[in-house]
């Protein structure tokens, strides 16, 4: 949707859009992360709905101008509800050769080129590999090219300042960000606040970050090569208070809510590994909640302080990513077996082994229900956008507490780092989370159970009376000695599977989006929700016979999803692997399900799943 | 809404409950081999568990696999048996979660040194407030007889037909380079003098690491007979004792004296008198000397019993939770509405 605004003589015209995305490309010394935040907030606040993409290599400072040192950060902001960061850029911004080189092949013909011209010097294209320079070859003749100068303007602007020019080359970001808010109509209002709060110590760094900023602010407004800037209006988001967050800054809040919730105290175990550090960083700063983290010494550690502090009554959590999941294994087994409440979160990451620590994919969830010895049964959620991970981290410890077993929180790296706006819960809306501890020695047995939830009594040391035994070998049902009677192992098999199992009638029956019988239903879970929903929207849009399910809870499954998949003549999953959840539809529902996999370490395109419904919905 | 677990009793030395061993034995049917040492070591532990001062409800012991893992079955108070080198890190989860809590960690060479070798380290280094005591039988038992990571150089077992070419460690010199506070040894054998370091672990304030030499009689039996017989143990053993000089022998004609960088064991008379022994010193705040005492084995040397170390620092607990307070003193008690209110808010209406 575009819409002409009349504009005075002499200036630009404004051009009404109703949702952009830009993807801010650079090496990874270049501050894209920080230039493309900064945008986000500014439209964050501003009213736009938005998600981002941030994308950046796993190497702290790849060699400056190279392929693998380029850091890229997409963003889309709309003036109408959005799902995803966007499928393709309308405008790249690219600091240097290399960050061209790896970007321009997402871009649509006509979108706009916006390049650091400076850096296109002999040694950074031969570092990207161009044997021509591609802005004077006549290879980017589908875009709109706009070749500036930045680093001689940005330190033209800073001359005089007591700084080196490398000093001064680093702030060259702040000269795109401001030109791209001129060119979008934002205020410079918050990253000046932000500027000035950030290098409060360093008077001369603010004072540069400043002149950068509004000297791109001032090249858009004075020079003629920018003949359009855009509007895009704030987006009718429901009423509410809004704060713009990440995936991993949500489920960090989701857990300490969880914890206050519940009325007991969170023990964080971690140990650090990309993409979930974030949430132990974050974790570490709510002391103030009686929050207690522990950067332990391995992945094991890290689980076992967390089985630890649970059993001494404490809410015990424990986030890692596929490789910690690995090492946490054995531990999440003896979670099982003594059936004590524990959250493990995986934020996935592209695998198998170190595989691509910064990358995203959704390729853990058959090792997280069935990586384990013996028959070991463990609740899933999976968040499907950032802020979701709020409501699903809460869910979790719903689940863990009331059910006393470990629970997986499977999120990943698109979600963790990736941001959109979040409407502030109020606490009183929050669930409830009922904890007890058993007090009554007249009546305690260990692996007695509630005859509801088939969960056991959560006795705590320092309980008189209680004093009992547990441990990873297997325990007699109720009394809770150690038995190798066969029939009491399979007797205790089974109650840990039915426990586990009954939990979908605590759940909320699936719901699908679009048709209630027809064609072809989409099932997704985790981050590629917004993908297919987006996709399903047009599709239905466009009158097709469609709907989409998608889930939060992995195991158990909704209890009516068995009957929802028979409802539609083709099911098809996409997921960022290679088929893990529809090995478990067609397995469980005996539905001849067909998958859509990819696995590139990026999101789901839009256009990617309705292109492949619509073959499916044509027959082909 | 409160987040206390339980109400906190601080610890109270010196005030018993009243309890006597009795009321620590377990209704379980004790199962290892007729004549292991793990036995001696499980009477002496409930023993002296009266002494301490703590209810039985507020005694965790937790421990890893291994024959030695199953002691927490026999003890009536709380207990974990964990994973294989794990235990570490459940009591210290479990500690700073519940300072209030007397926790023991109970586990033996392969455990602890072996699979387990990492958490060891960190625990101590942490200072974690428990009471770790480790049996060591340089054999692989549970599994019928491996070696493990304290056995001998050459030794054959199952695992070992040509003789083990792996270096033994020597468990408290790993203790000592890990920052352990408390580091002692004794012998399943020696009961008195084990009760007296079970006793000595229990009330020390921080991460006790205690070895415990025990005898294995099925897969490794004898392995110390060579310097704990009662025949030869006066000549071929040095009890420490704080303040005192190094003094051993049945007829306490010997004594430890240091030449150069080196221990130097002499005979008393002839010129060499107590004045030039080394004095044990366990509170020395540079743990050379400890370290040395390490070191020292039969026949080189006697091997030194009882306290190598100790020494008194903050406890993990202690830091974790001052941490927590003084953040809670500054900033109040957290808010969660407010929390989730934070940073850069919008409002549409
Ligand atoms: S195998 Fe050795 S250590 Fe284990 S119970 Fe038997 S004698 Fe004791």
């Amino acid at each position: 949707m575009t819409t002409k605004t009349a504009t005075r003589a002499g200036e630009p015209e404004v051009l009404e859009l109703d949702r952009v995305t830009i993807r801010f490309a650079g090496d990874s010394g270049d501050g894209m992360q920080l230039t493309g935040s900064q945008f986000t907030r500014t439209a964050a606040v501003y009213g736009n709905d938005i998600s981002t993409l941030p994308d950046y290599p796993a190497e702290i400072r790849a060699p400056a101008g190279s392929l693998p040192g380029v850091s890229g950060f997409q963003l889309s902001f709309s003036s109408s509800p959005i799902h995803t960061p966007g499928d393709q850029p309308d405008v790249l911004v690219a600091m240097n050769p290399a960050a061209l080189k790896t970007n321009v092949g997402d871009l649509p013909a006509g979108a706009a080129l916006i390049v650091n011209e400076d850096a296109f010097n002999a040694a950074n294209l031969s570092k990207a590999g161009y044997a021509t320079n591609p802005l004077t070859d006549g290879s980017l003749k589908s875009y709109t090219l706009f070749e500036i100068p930045i680093s001689t303007l940005n330190a033209r602007a800073l001359e005089g300042l007591d700084m080196t020019s490398k000093q001064v080359d680093l702030t060259k970001n702040f000269f795109a960000l401001g030109l791209m808010f001129w060119l979008y109509e934002r205020s410079m209002e918050p990253t000046l606040r932000w500027i000035e709060d950030k290098f409060s110590k360093r008077p001369v760094i603010v004072e540069a970050n400043r002149r950068a900023l509004k000297a791109g602010y001032a090249f858009g407004e004075t020079t003629e090569i920018f003949h359009t800037h855009y509007r895009v209006a704030p987006a009718k988001l429901a009423p509410g208070r809004y704060r713009n967050i990440t995936g991993n800054e949500a489920s960090a809040l989701g857990f300490v809510a969880a914890s206050k919730l519940a009325g007991r105290p969170l023990f964080y175990g971690s140990y650090p590994i990309t993409p979930a550090s974030d949430i132990l960083h974050q974790l570490s700063g709510y002391k103030d909640f009686g929050v207690k983290t522990f950067q332990a010494e391995d992945e094991i550690a890290a689980i076992g302080a967390a089985i630890g502090a649970s059993y001494g009554g404490a809410l015990g959590l424990t986030a890692t990513s596929g490789p910690g999941i690995a090492l946490k294994s054995e531990a999440m087994g003896l979670a099982v077996m003594v059936e004590l409440p524990l959250v493990v979160a995986d934020v996935q990451r592209a695998g198998p082994s170190t595989g691509m620590p910064t990358k995203t994919e959704q390729a853990d969830l058959l090792q997280v229900l069935f990586g384990r010895n013996g028959d070991s049964p463990m609740p899933v959620v999976a968040p499907a956008t950032p802020a979701d991970c709020f409501d699903v981290a809460i869910e979790a410890w719903r689940i863990a507490l009331k059910y006393m077993t470990p629970v997986v929180y499977l999120s990943d790296a698109f979600l963790a780092t990736g941001s959109e706006p979040w409407r502030i819960p109020n606490v009183a809306d929050l669930p409830r989370i009922d904890v007890e501890n058993a007090t009554d020695r007249s009546t305690f047995h260990p692996y007695a159970r509630d005859p509801q939830t088939l969960a056991r009594p959560w006795a705590v040391p320092g309980t008189p009376g209680l004093e009992h035994r547990i441990g990873g070998l297997e325990k007699s049902d109720i009394g809770g000695n150690v038995s190798y009677d066969p029939d009491n192992h399979h007797r205790m098999t089974m109650l840990r599977a039915e426990k586990v199992a009954g939990i979908a009638n605590d759940i909320p029956e699936a719901e699908p989006y679009g048709v209630e019988r027809g064609e072809l239903l989409i099932v997704g879970w985790g981050s590629t929700y917004g993908a297919i929903r987006s996709a399903v929207e047009r599709l239905l849009a466009e009158g097709q016979s469609v709907a989409h399910v998608h889930l939060r809870h992995l195991n158990p499954l909704p209890r009516n999803l068995g009957d929802l998949l028979g409802r539609y003549r083709t099911v098809l999953v996409p997921e960022i692997n290679l088929g893990q959840l529809l090995m478990v539809l067609r397995a469980k529902y005996l539905v001849d399900a067909i998958g859509y996999d990819k696995v590139r370490g990026k999101p789901f395109r839009i256009s990617e799943i309705h292109e492949r419904a619509e073959q499916i919905l044509a027959g082909r | 809404m409160t987040d206390t677990i339980a109400a906190q009793t601080p610890r109270q030395p010196g005030q018993p409950l009243a309890l006597t061993r009795k009321d620590f034995v377990s209704d379980q049917e004790v199962r290892w081999c007729p004549g292991c040492g793990d036995y001696s070591i499980l009477a002496q532990t409930q023993k002296v568990m009266p002494d301490f001062g703590y209810p039985r409800e507020k005694i965790v012991f937790i421990s890893g696999i291994g024959c030695s893992g199953r002691l927490p079955y026999y003890m009536n108070t709380f207990g974990f048996h964990s994973i294989h080198g794990r235990a570490p890190t459940l009591a210290t989860g479990l500690k700073a979660a519940r300072p209030d809590l007397m926790v023991w960690v109970i586990t033996g060479d392969g455990d602890a040194l072996s699979i387990g070798g990492n958490h060891v380290l960190h625990a101590m280094r942490r200072n974690v407030d428990i009471k770790l005591i480790m049996f060591n039988n340089r054999i692989y038992g549970l599994t019928k007889g491996q070696a493990s990571p304290t056995s001998e150089i050459g030794k054959r077992t199952k695992s070992t037909p040509e003789g083990t070419i792996d270096r033994p460690i020597m468990p408290l010199s790993v203790a000592l380079a890990a920052e352990a506070t408390f580091v002692a040894r004794s012998v399943d054998t020696h009961t008195e003098h084990l009760q007296g370091t079970l006793e000595r672990a229990g009330f020390h304030h921080g991460s006790a690491f205690v070895e415990v030499l025990q005898n294995c009689n099925i897969f490794n039996d004898g392995a110390y007979r060579d310097f704990t017989d009662r025949e030869v143990r006066d000549d071929r053993m040095l009890v420490l004792e704080h303040g005192q000089p190094m003094i051993f022998g049945k007829e306490r004609d010997k004594g430890i004296r240091l030449r150069g960088l080196h221990p130097e064991v002499v005979q008393l008379g002839h010129g060499v008198t107590e004045a030039d022994l080394l004095v044990h010193d366990e509170g020395a705040e540079d743990p050379h000397l400890a370290f040395m005492l390490s070191r020292m084995w039969w026949p080189d040397y006697p091997v030194p019993v009882g306290v190598l170390r100790n020494v008194a620092r903050p406890t993990h607990d202690e830091l974790l939770t001052g941490q927590v307070e003084a953040v809670r003193a500054q900033r109040g008690e957290g808010d969660l509405a407010k929390l989730l209110d934070s940073g850069e808010t919008w409002t549409v209406s």
